[in-house]
């Protein structure tokens, strides 16, 4: 009789980041188009609404969310587009493991491949909008706190609509919706942070948010998949 | 649960209750819509800062309310969907949906037509209206998803995922959006409407609007079972119990049952071994 | 196999049914793997062999019915399940960003399957030495299948659940995959497979399940 070997939770949730990181390492423009995005839309509005500091301080904010917002929306179809064209969703739901550790795994990848590059120009994006800088800080731990949760509910709009042959606009309608809260409260204790008021509240509201969506975003996910893997 | 659900997992038996509730709701919730705008437009007194305008309020109010209740009833028949994967609860969903965004649609509609003389401009991002317009997105995107997918039965299960999600949310930016605005508020106008709209509102006023209240849930309710009971029949069309409702006795009728017969043995000869 | 009794029945399914649309695929559908069984579904295009395939891998919920693997239901205990399922399917599940080891490295890896080194001799068996730092994609329909099939001699599982696997495939591929199936089949495993073509081969016997077309 054939016996087949356990395998480790944790293993195979290695195995997963492990494979992803080097097949992402591959199809760099793939990785670069959204960051390229949102460095130009940054670059946009001080054109748009002209160059006075002050103006472009108290915007500084919300157009930088705005567009990382957006900028995220642009890679998040590569979540599971791909592995879904290739077959290697499908086996995804067929290891032996529980399927919410592979799909936890693949949002972390997401998050490790698109939001740390983010994380990294920050700086500059707070720069070219004369953001103040006793606000840099916050601007970079609501990120750091938000960005997670822009891959886990990513995640599940992407499961819901990647056997869809248009998905993506549908994709920014069932998600941008859902994200309204993040952009309040990010925005909020940015702005907090720039007249001199703790950026507590809402921050610790961002914690929450990601703490809520990356354990409970995996079994959406898993429910969206098999809708779609069909 | 189950067994009290398990019934209606028939879609017939969904069908002929539907039937005998429709009227229930339909010819009690006309009455009241009746009642509660005569009442509301005729007698209930002019309002002393508002004047006449603020009678737009028996259709508002009860449409931004029950926008956000036949949400939370889609969310429902989502979750009977998935977990015991009851047909007419997929239909449900598809049922309800327009309904809704209808509601809420009609709520953003008076809203404006409200704000206009109140507050002198179309649309403020007032936390209720901007609610409400979230809430909108949200049922445009369960009613897209549901169409999007080429098996019906996977948008069906896409949309209860996504109602379901939904419905966590609206709290949340429900919430969100009401801290946002008192962030943000910086005309005393608004915020003067906003107190006056509170509970402190005089019994005269009050009596028509509860009254409009339930009569817009009757009647949507009545509307999302007609609803219902077509996309029930749309389905089922071809089944027996479907025709004869529909008064229609072809020779097909016979000739389709037969041909499932005969169809079943063949999938009996064809399933076994060779 | 005469001694059939003692033969242990790995997969079962009853009273299966499939709609897919407006159209019953099949229904009241039974089927009963016995250990060293391999089992052809045959039919026409659309008579429903692949859905068929992936209900009884638990990718896509049957309309009635259930499937069981040692007598244990899938869906109450699918990670016992999927230990011992290699399902490859229409799309295979090769990246074709990486490469045919790097590819073969991970399915090892995630079965549970330990490699001492570097499985070069398993490429050289498949055909695809000289081949092993090409990224998938620059290789041939045939040599992507080849890949995929490659994992067959990497796993401990003993029901394999294959869509086509003879698709692409040369002669000498063929040939080769029969040989691995009766090596499966005498190791006490069974094979459930989709093809077009008749298995005709010396080595082992085929059981037949043939679906049709319905209106």
């Amino acid at each position: 009789m054939l016996q087949a070997n356990p395998v480790s939770a944790w293993k195979v949730f290695k195995q997963i980041i492990q494979r992803d990181i080097r097949v992402a390492s591959r199809q760099r423009s793939d990785l670069l188009n959204p960051l390229i995005f949102l460095l130009i839309v940054v670059t946009l509005f001080p054109l748009g609404v002209g160059p006075g500091p002050d103006i472009l301080g108290r915007i500084a904010p919300g157009v930088i969310w705005v567009s990382a917002l957006l900028s995220s929306m642009l890679g998040l179809e590569r979540l599971f587009r791909d592995d879904f064209r290739d077959g290697a969703l499908e086996q995804m739901l067929l290891l032996p493991v529980p399927v919410e550790i592979s799909v936890f795994a693949k949002i972390v990848v997401h998050w490790l491949l698109t939001a740390v590059p983010v994380l990294v120009i920050t700086p500059l994006l707070a720069l070219l909008m004369n953001l103040p800088i006793q606000a840099w800080g916050v601007l970079w731990l609501t990120l750091l706190l938000g960005t997670p949760v822009l891959s886990a509910a990513g995640a599940i709009g992407v499961a819901l609509t990647v056997s869809l042959n248009k998905g993506g606009a549908l994709l920014s309608l069932l998600l941008l919706p859902l994200l309204i809260p993040l952009l309040i409260f990010a925005t909020a204790a940015v702005e907090a942070a720039v007249v001199g008021v703790s950026p507590a509240g809402p921050l610790a509201l961002i914690g929450a948010f990601m703490v809520l969506s990356i354990t409970l975003a995996p079994f959406a996910v898993k429910a969206g998949l098999r809708v779609s893997v069909n | 649960m189950w067994r009290w659900l398990h019934p209606y997992a028939k879609p017939e038996a969904t069908f002929a209750l539907n039937q005998k509730l429709i009227p229930w709701f339909a010819i009690p919730g006309l009455v009241l819509v009746i009642v509660s705008f005569v009442w509301g437009l005729a007698f209930a007194p002019p309002d002393y800062q508002q004047g006449e305008s603020y009678r737009i309020i028996f259709v508002h109010v009860p449409s931004a309310m029950w926008a956000m209740g036949f949400y939370v009833g889609m969310a429902i028949a989502g979750v009977i969907a998935l977990v015991w994967q009851i047909r007419t609860a997929e239909l449900a969903i598809l049922a309800i949906a327009p309904v809704g965004a209808v509601l809420t649609f009609i709520s953003l509609f008076t809203g404006a037509i409200w704000g206009q003389p109140m507050w002198g401009t179309w649309w403020v991002w007032d936390a209720r209206l901007t609610a409400q317009l979230i809430l909108l997105f949200l049922y445009l995107g369960v009613m897209a998803l549901y169409v999007a997918f080429e098996d019906e039965r996977a948008g069906a299960k896409a949309a209860s995922i996504l109602a379901i999600v939904g419905v966590i949310n609206i709290p949340i930016i429900h919430y969100s959006v009401y801290w946002w605005n008192t962030l943000h508020q910086k005309s005393t106008v608004t915020r003067a409407i906003t107190r006056l709209e509170a509970p402190s509102i005089a019994p005269e006023m009050l009596w028509p609007l509860l009254v409009s209240i339930l009569a817009m849930l009757l009647v949507c309710a009545a509307l999302v079972l007609m609803r219902l009971n077509n996309e029930i029949l749309r389905r089922e069309i071809h089944r027996p119990w479907a025709l004869q409702h529909l008064g229609i006795s072809f020779a097909t009728t016979d000739g389709e049952q037969s041909g499932k017969q005969e169809n079943k043995k063949d999938q009996k000869g064809g399933a076994d071994a060779v | 196999m005469s001694d059939k009794v003692a033969v242990p029945v790995l997969l079962e399914a009853n009273e299966l049914m499939s709609i897919r649309g407006e159209r019953t695929l099949f229904s009241d559908l039974q089927l009963r793997v016995q250990a060293g069984e391999i089992w052809q579904i045959e039919g026409p295009n659309g008579a429903g062999k692949s859905s068929l395939l992936r209900i009884l891998a638990g990718l896509l919920p049957a309309q009635a019915g259930s499937v069981s693997f040692q007598q244990q239901l899938i869906s109450e205990d699918r990670e016992a399940y999927y230990q011992n399922l290699l399902f490859i399917g229409h799309k295979a599940g090769v990246k074709p960003e990486l490469t045919a080891i790097e590819n073969l490295e991970f399915y090892a890896a995630v079965q549970g399957v330990e490699l001492k080194e570097t499985p070069y001799e398993l490429l050289a068996k498949v055909g695809l030495v000289g081949l092993e730092d090409i990224p998938a994609q620059g290789l041939s329909a045939g040599q992507q299948r080849r890949i995929a099939l490659a994992r067959l001699w990497l796993t401990q599982a003993s029901l394999w659940i294959l869509d086509e696997p003879f698709t692409a495939l040369d002669v000498e591929g063929i040939a080769l995959l029969h040989a691995r199936f009766a090596e499966h089949l005498k190791a006490g495993g069974a094979i459930i497979l989709t093809s077009h073509q008749e298995l005709i081969t010396e080595f082992y016997q085929v059981q037949a399940l043939r679906l049709r077309y319905q209106h």
